[in-house]
């Protein structure tokens, strides 16, 4: 049972002395003309909206501890995702289904395995925090992968062209392409993952160790963290480079125009 | 009369309900070399990507060896009709490697002695084997984009204005490698041109391309003469292109 470190204040009080840290952001910007006060103050009250309105669905959809709502706010949770994911991929047609597919296919393998292999169990106060972890980061690698294919078919338009005229298959004349975007999808969570714990604590560690677990739990809970991320990451991006892929080309082995 | 190597048959090509190519027909004779031009957006691009399935045609518009091109299986037919574009792209890797690239996608190796013997055939020495296709000149560049599509024996050779990019030396080396092919080998070549030089020096036979439709066929004397129809469509055309042609 995690035992929670005392705190000196309690709620309220504790948002509103941290808030002081704004107040001073505020004072610095307008003292050297950076002229974010406003974008400041809509982002300070933004979050703070956002974030007791979740607290207050979350607490609502825990004490319901119903399956059929848990997957209803992760199917919510998916299709934001996707409409945000598909924002970076305007070029590419049917961009909206391409990345919910991607993000909810490559979510629900995910957590699907962890559910599976018993790391996490089924219930709301598991599966919702680290499916939106899922979800979010899918997200982020759906939309890199789009963004990133979309623009390589373009300008490398001609290379392609170019090894289908010498009977290449579409799938054969979009390797290269397909395998860069994969990396430049995958690099960055690999890299994080190779440095984590040497620059920083990870997020869910801290928050775990803020929240009264010891180090080690808290770095097995991380060490999963990784694991998961990169596998969803794999997953989408995966997914994500091939529906692109199939929006770009005919059967007849065409780049379309 | 032999049977035509290829043979287009009122062929229509529209992007976005906008007519690319309006009812083209001519046919093309083994070992003919037939020359295409006409001003730029007269749809000569698009009928070479036609040809070679890079764009889809209706069905039986376009036969090759007497066959609707939209039956056969389009990698096959791709090895069949080479195509050689404006715009030279070479792939990551040596001139060898490019030169293998259609072998290497049917999983097999391309012989070294082939690989030399295709070099000799575009005029390049066989030390460029080794070379890094980014290091190549334009007209080198073009010369080994022209070995790798004759690696797949390709009977037709669809030429997008494959010497455009070239200095007068190398676009003379380029001409006299695709009409020695022609003679030797028997490749039957759909050449589209910019210039009315090249299309004098190298054709015998010309199709005059305006607004999609063709506007004149027949011998380059012909279409080319100074009161033949080329000289009316460089009247009324109006565009880079066909000026520089007329100078």
């Amino acid at each position: 049972m995690i035992t929670l470190p005392e705190f000196p204040l309690d709620g309220l009080e504790r948002i509103g002395a941290a808030a002081v840290l704004i107040l001073i952001s505020l004072i610095i910007s307008r003292w050297r003309e950076a002229d974010l006060e406003k974008d400041l103050l809509i982002a300070t009250v933004r979050s703070f909206v956002q974030l007791i309105a979740i607290g207050y669905a979350l607490e609502f959809i825990f004490n319901l501890d119903s399956p059929l709502w848990t997957l209803t706010l992760l199917a919510l949770m998916t299709t934001i995702a996707g409409r945000t994911a598909a924002q970076r991929g305007k070029k590419i047609p049917h961009a909206q289904w391409v990345a919910l597919a991607s993000i909810g296919l490559g979510s629900a393998l995910t957590l699907g395995i962890l559910v599976a292999v018993n790391v996490f169990t089924f219930d709301p106060q598991t599966i919702i925090p680290v499916g939106g972890m899922v979800i979010g980061n899918s997200m982020s690698v759906a939309a890199l992968v789009m963004k990133r294919l979309a623009n390589d078919f373009k300008e490398q338009r001609n290379l392609i062209e170019t090894s289908l005229a010498l009977g290449a298959t579409s799938q054969q004349a979009a390797r290269p392409q397909l395998r860069t975007s994969l990396q430049s999808a995958m690099i960055p969570i690999v890299d994080t993952t190779k440095t984590t714990g040497l620059i920083k604590l990870p997020g869910a560690m801290t928050g775990m160790i803020l929240a009264g677990a010891s180090p080690m739990e808290a770095v097995q809970i991380q060490i999963v963290v990784l694991y998961m991320i990169i596998g969803a990451s794999a997953f989408t991006g995966l997914t994500a480079s091939y529906l692109t892929y199939r929006q770009f080309f005919t059967p007849a082995h065409q780049l379309v125009e | 009369m032999k049977s035509p190597k290829l043979e287009l048959k009122n062929l229509h090509i529209a992007r976005k309900q906008h007519p690319i190519l309006r009812g083209i027909s001519f046919a093309v004779q083994p070992g003919e070399v037939v020359m295409l031009i006409g001003p730029s957006g007269s749809g000569k691009s698009t009928l070479l990507r036609a040809i070679n399935r890079l764009l889809e045609p209706p069905q039986n518009s376009i036969q090759v060896d007497g066959e609707d091109i939209t039956t056969l299986p389009v990698t096959e037919l791709r090895e069949k009709i080479g195509m050689v574009f404006q715009q030279v792209s070479m792939f990551p890797g040596t001139v060898a490697e490019n030169i293998a690239h259609a072998a290497a996608l049917r999983k097999s190796a391309l012989p070294k002695d082939r690989i030399q013997e295709l070099l000799e055939a575009v005029s390049l020495s066989p030390k460029f084997a080794a070379i890094q296709a980014d290091q190549l000149s334009g007209g080198e560049a073009q010369r080994v984009a022209l070995a790798r599509t004759l690696a797949t024996n390709p009977e037709i050779l669809l030429l997008d204005e494959p010497t455009s990019a070239l200095d007068p030396h190398a676009t003379r080396q380029v001409e006299e490698t695709l009409l020695r092919l022609n003679r030797e080998r028997g490749l039957t070549l759909l050449w589209v041109s910019h210039t009315i030089e090249q299309t004098r020096r190298v054709g015998k036979r010309v199709i005059l391309l305006n607004q999609g439709e063709i506007q004149a066929e027949g011998r380059v004397a012909e279409v080319l003469d100074p009161d033949g129809p080329y000289q009316k469509v460089l009247d009324f055309a109006a565009g880079e292109d066909i000026r520089t042609i007329s100078s």
